[in-house]
């Protein structure tokens, strides 16, 4: 008997079919931070899923790190928890060494060296980092996945990113308005905006649902939230 | 020179067919079409047969509709639910509506359920499978209740208990663990109703509502919107604006104006 | 729609309904011209939106008002937005297998001065919503805005204010759509035309 195996099409022409295993999957989800005056929100919706099917209503993809910042992670669950223990150990071998914490600033550019350090097999996350930097004002950080970042006020990733990313522009950084006075924000005001960017999202995003874990990063420590989404 | 008018020709039209392979070779995609990614199911009991649907439609990962409607009206006696490519399914129930129409006119009958199985497989199969949809088909006619599922290349199956869409798997599991032979009227809505929620709840591409339609020997009883397990929270705050926050560059106003009629024509 | 690039959306209010579109006609990244017509005026009291191809975006508006003139004289009466939104539907569908790569929008008030709005894929399925629409290549960034800042009752100069916000925030975020905005308020009284001021890079 003939072997066919690498043939699958009946048609006259035969080509070789390929088989090829992807390393990456999307896991779905969305991520968000603003930057107060002196103080940061990051937050992150808790579905994780895989195609049309739920994995799991809650695992969270926003870790607190222990340098007192808060990391957003979207894109490949699996990615985003390895690099999380790396980064964690990184800052455990920090403290250890120089008898101080990690700050924000220098956490953010090591792990855009850590990302590009995997340039040509990278980690498939994009992060967004969130806390308060060494003059006590909020800052946040975003990244692709090879390590470009850029420091912001406000940021949004993931699957529902796009819908999510002009509300803030709108509602955070006062665009598109005029007779308005531009000012920062509370932290009450800000999770009240960060509460319907998500339940808003949460109506359109079919990645995005279950619940949404907030983080008020302050000086005086992290305040979580967790506060529910529809479950459709 | 007068310009004649003359009727659409009927049928597809293919006019824009090569430019359009033209366009995907240069690499310009066509834009998404909406489908239905959806949960549809029915099931049989005592005096005859419960439809059910989602009320989502989807255009990628972005939900299109949050409320459509995916029970078909095909007959008085008959209804039809859609899954797949959300015009398809519209216009193919709509064109088979319209032939039932004319076919009872002529008939003087009410339609049956095999009439329109078959005018509807004979179609999907015409098209090979490329009228992408995918349907559960219910209704009561003289031979008593009748159940199909119609699939987009035209083959059919009659059952007790049926599933469609991307959600089947969830809305099957339920039936396989709870249909019983001879079930009451509210019981079996109930049971499309978990059938469909667990789709709905499940499978990311079904969401929303839950739509019930009964079908016996007496009539129809459509109950659009059974169940609402996904209404909107409160939101936390309004986001009017004042007036003059967007900068205008150019305004035109046009104010509607009633006509006075003058005074009627002497016709006398 | 990623060859021209656009953004329309359509909004429900209190007895009114609103259309807004974006100016930009360009060729993939190099914007051409920034005054492109894109919503389209039927009669009185019907609109629509025509995003997607811009070769098609006109074919479809010419096609449409032959239809709608026809209409007029046959019936001698105003074609309503719903039966206008099935008469697109219908012409969409009858090229199934060949599209035009165009999403309508439609936005009018009926006969008895009841709101309409629907939106289209490019097959013709109609989707008529109780608050707004969205279509076009910055329809995410558009979803996100409306989903937010609509609300019911929108008085006239209110929904304005909200699909205005709504769109121009939107275009921001789109690289192919943008370079002002013209938006149509639809009252039975009266039918109020703004260009907006937008970024124009």
């Amino acid at each position: 008997m003939p072997i066919t195996h690498e043939y699958q099409s009946a048609s006259p022409v035969k080509a070789p079919v390929e088989h090829r295993f992807s390393p990456y999957t999307d896991n779905g989800g969305t991520a968000l931070a603003v930057a107060g005056e002196d103080f940061c929100v990051v937050a992150g919706d808790t579905r994780q899923s895989e195609g049309y099917h739920i994995n799991s209503r809650y695992q969270p993809k926003v870790f607190q790190l222990s340098n007192g910042s808060v990391l957003a992670t979207g894109g490949m669950y699996a990615d985003a928890v390895t690099l999380v223990k790396r980064l964690e150990q990184r800052l455990e071998w920090y403290y250890h060494q120089h008898e101080k914490k990690m700050s924000v600033d220098a956490l953010a550019q090591m792990l855009s060296v850590i990302l590009y350090h995997k340039r040509f097999f990278p980690y498939y996350v994009w992060n967004t980092l969130g806390g308060i930097d060494g003059n006590g004002k909020g800052c946040v950080f975003s990244y692709d996945p090879v390590g470009n970042y850029e420091k912001h006020h406000w940021n949004c990733t993931g699957s529902a990113g796009h819908l999510i990313q002009p509300f803030l522009d709108n509602q955070i950084g006062f665009k598109h308005m005029q007779g308005i006075q531009r000012r920062f924000l509370t932290p009450e005001e800000v999770v009240r905006i960060v509460k319907d960017s998500f339940t808003s999202a949460t109506e359109r995003d079919i990645y995005t649902g279950d619940y949404v874990e907030i983080f008020i990063v302050t000086a005086g420590g992290i305040d979580v939230q967790r506060v529910p989404l529809k479950r459709d | 020179m007068a310009m004649k008018v003359e009727l659409p020709q009927k049928g597809f039209n293919f006019e824009n067919f090569q430019r359009n392979a033209v366009l995907a070779d240069k690499g310009y995609k066509a834009p998404k079409v909406t489908k239905t990614g959806t949960t549809i199911c029915g099931c049989l009991y005592k005096d005859g047969l419960v439809l059910g649907a989602d009320t989502r439609a989807t255009e990628g990962p972005i939900v299109a509709d949050k409320n459509c409607e995916k029970i078909h009206y095909l007959a008085p006696n008959m209804y039809c639910c859609g899954a797949g490519t959300a015009a398809d399914c519209d216009h193919t129930t709509h064109l088979i509506e319209s032939k039932l129409e004319l076919h009872r006119l002529q008939t003087g009958r009410p339609s049956r359920v095999s009439t329109a199985l078959t005018m509807l497989k004979q179609m999907l199969f015409r098209y090979q499978g490329q009228i992408g949809c995918a349907l559960v088909l219910g209704g009561f006619d003289v031979n008593g209740p009748h159940l199909y599922t119609i699939y987009p290349h035209g083959s059919t199956d009659k059952l007790p208990y049926v599933t469609m869409g991307s959600g089947s798997l969830a809305a099957m599991a339920v039936f396989e663990s709870r249909w019983r032979k001879d079930m009451e009227r509210e019981e079996a809505a109930e049971l499309v109703k978990d059938a469909i929620s667990a789709g709905i709840f499940n499978d990311l591409g079904s969401g929303s509502n839950v739509d019930v339609c009964i079908i016996t020997a007496d009539g129809v009883d459509y109950r659009r919107g059974y169940d609402k397990p996904n209404q909107r929270g409160v939101k936390e705050q309004s986001y009017k604006f004042a007036k003059g926050t967007t900068a205008i560059l150019t305004e035109d106003i046009r104010q509607f104006v009633d006509v006075v009629e003058g005074d009627a024509m002497d016709i006398s | 729609m990623e060859y021209n690039g656009s953004a329309i959306i359509a909004m429900k209010g209190k007895n009114c309904v609103a259309i807004a579109a974006d100016r930009r006609f360009g060729v993939q990244a190099l914007t051409l011209s920034t005054d492109f017509k894109k919503v389209f005026q039927m009669n009185e009291r019907v609109f629509i939106g025509l995003p997607g191809l811009a070769t098609d975006v006109q074919t479809l508006y010419e096609r449409f008002r032959f239809k709608t003139n026809m209409y007029k004289l046959r019936e001698e009466r105003e074609i309503t937005p719903s039966t206008f939104a099935r008469m697109v539907s219908s012409t969409l569908y009858e090229k199934r297998f060949g599209p035009y790569f165009c999403e309508p929008v439609i936005a009018g008030l009926e006969k008895d001065g009841t709101p309409y709005i629907c939106t289209m894929d490019l097959l013709g399925c109609i989707t008529t919503p109780a608050d707004f629409v969205v279509s076009g290549t910055a329809s995410n960034q558009m979803y996100g805005m409306a989903e937010s800042l609509w609300e019911p009752d929108l008085e006239p100069e209110e929904l304005f204010e909200t699909i205005s916000q709504s769109l121009l925030n939107a275009v921001d975020r789109d690289a192919i759509s943008g370079w002002g905005a013209v938006v149509h308020v639809i009252t039975p009284e009266r039918i109020l035309t703004r260009t907006l001021k937008g970024r124009m890079d």
